[in-house]
């Protein structure tokens, strides 16, 4: 954290340095690098590959937009598409991007279901993790009752420890139902963490939106699974005297949403400030216009491109930690003061966690 | 109002929902449910095998216990057949030794019985011949006695009756 602190501070530094001799050049080009950094953490209504001197490399994706009173309309995003450096411009079936959010001309309610970038982002991500998995369940197959082989070899070990260190320790003996939850949302989390770090791919799990469902899943399966225990612990909390109980009762219900709303800002922020700070250090080369920062850039562009690498392993890893051990405080027998004391190491944890 | 990274839109949580259950049921179905279940059966099988063989050596300990066993039990049958042929042998001996002691102690009873009647008969051969050579003497003294006619004829007479009698 002090170290990241200190590369921030550093492109603070460096950028008010540069910008007295680059001012009146950057005004005529135009180059925001806020303005281009949250584009690229953005959603979009295209997939912009890349852009060269002759032109960009766009995939127009389809617009889909519910209009109470109208219906459906579909159609391809190209026909409203905003030309390079515009906030808005073409209008099609009454609609038009403003920035990158659509609108419809005659500002009606519009609900606004498109195949954006991150959508394209997550088919593509779901369609490679089921091609994944089925195959290593194949492996399985094939394998029967030998040594894993290939891509089965790889993700078995990471599975076994999901299972034996994550669910198991954290949830007890109840663990086997929560399982294919625990894997898939690591997994998830993990390939498009990876994907995210991939240029031009979108950036789906610093969207907080996917952060919200997947926290919201969380929270309803730990609803959805907590036992009468849970809720003792909440209405009457062990071990709190009486008149102080109406005070710990909203405590323990705001409680209740600030797990996942945590699980959700952490996933979000961890993923974008990272997106951010890789972005800040290539903005670098278009604010000082000169060869001589490269390497810079390129040193603690790459330096934290990897942290970033570990980073995404480890939110992934976070999350479902986190997620097992708030089903584990929900399905936890004898969920009081008492029975904790040298009841087994793994309460503790759960315990220390909330 | 918030920036627009950090509102979550409707279009993506309808899509993000919608395919994320997706994925999870068919992972769970088609990827976890098969990869879990192998990962148990393996784990069993593995768990069983070593069981298997911590049974395999203890029945071998116990196996090897009982061998020793047999060895010691044979060793102390051997030597408790040992000790009871060497009594009995013993026991044979002393028996033999008794019944001979019996048998020579019947003979020499018998002996002494035989030595006895031996004895006797000679002791009544020698009474007999005794009373032979008296009376040989006895009648070579009569016969001087008796040159008498009368004398004689009463001798015969007596020997006559004598004869009779027997």
């Amino acid at each position: 954290m002090k170290r990241l602190l200190s590369i921030l501070l550093c492109f603070v530094s460096l950028s008010v340095f540069a910008n007295e001799p680059a001012a009146e050049g950057e005004k005529a080009e135009g180059f925001n690098p806020g303005e281009m950094i949250l584009h690229h953490i953005g959603d979009s209504h295209e997939w912009h590959w890349l852009a060269t001197d002759t032109g960009n490399f766009t995939t127009y994706l389809p617009i889909i937009a519910y209009r109470p009173g109208k219906g459906v309309s579909v159609f391809s995003s190209e026909r409203i598409s905003n030309g390079e450096g515009e906030a808005s411009g073409k209008e099609y079936d009454g609609l038009k991007l403003d920035h990158e959010k659509l609108v419809s001309t005659d500002g009606s309610k519009l609900y606004d279901f498109s195949i954006t970038k991150n959508v394209a982002g997550l088919i593509g991500s779901a369609i490679l993790m089921l091609v994944v998995f089925i195959s290593v369940a194949s492996g399985y197959r094939k394998n029967h009752g030998r040594a894993p082989k290939g891509i089965q070899s790889f993700f078995e070990p990471i599975i076994v420890f999901i299972r034996d260190e994550v669910a198991k320790k954290n949830i007890g003996p109840k663990y086997e139902r929560y399982m294919p939850y625990l894997l898939t949302v690591f997994f998830f989390i993990w390939f498009n963490n990876l994907l995210g770090l991939t240029p031009g791919a979108a950036n789906l799990s610093g969207n907080i939106a996917v952060t919200m469902v997947l926290a919201l899943m969380t929270l309803v399966i730990t609803l959805a699974s907590s036992n009468k225990y849970y809720w003792a612990h909440i209405f009457a909390t062990p071990g709190v005297p009486k008149p102080l109980l109406p005070i710990m009762i909203i405590v323990e219900v705001i409680g209740i949403f600030t797990k996942p709303f945590s699980l959700m800002i952490r996933l979000f922020a961890n993923i974008t400030a990272g997106h951010i700070v890789v972005l800040s250090f290539i903005s670098l080369v278009f604010i000082f216009k000169s060869w001589a920062v490269a390497p810079v850039t390129l040193a603690f562009g790459l330096f934290i491109n990897v942290l970033e690498l570990l980073v995404a392993l480890l939110q992934a890893f976070i999350f479902t930690l986190l997620t097992s051990m708030y089903i584990g405080g929900a399905v936890e027998e004898h969920h009081d003061a008492d029975m904790q004391i040298g009841y087994s190491d793994d309460s503790e944890a759960a315990h220390a966690a909330h | 109002m918030l920036p627009a990274f950090l509102s979550p839109e409707l279009g993506l949580i309808f899509w993000q929902l919608v395919i994320f259950l997706l994925v999870l049921f068919l992972l769970a179905k088609f990827a976890w449910k098969p990869i879990l279940l192998a990962l148990k059966e393996r784990e069993d099988s593995i768990e069983g095998a070593l069981r298997m063989a911590d049974q395999a050596k203890i029945e071998m300990q116990q196996l090897k216990a009982g061998n020793e066993k047999l060895l010691t039990d044979a060793r102390l049958e051997r030597d408790r057949m040992m000790q009871e042929a060497t009594q009995m042998a013993n026991q044979h001996r002393e028996t033999e030794k008794a019944r001979a002691t019996a048998e020579a102690n019947t003979i020499i009873q018998q002996a002494r019985e035989a030595i006895q009647q031996e004895k006797n008969a000679a002791l009544a051969e020698v009474k007999n011949t005794a009373a032979k050579l008296s009376l040989d003497i006895a009648e070579r003294i009569l016969r001087r006695e008796l040159t008498d006619p009368a004398a004689q004829t009463q001798l015969v007479d007596s020997y006559l009756k004598d004869v009779k009698l027997n």
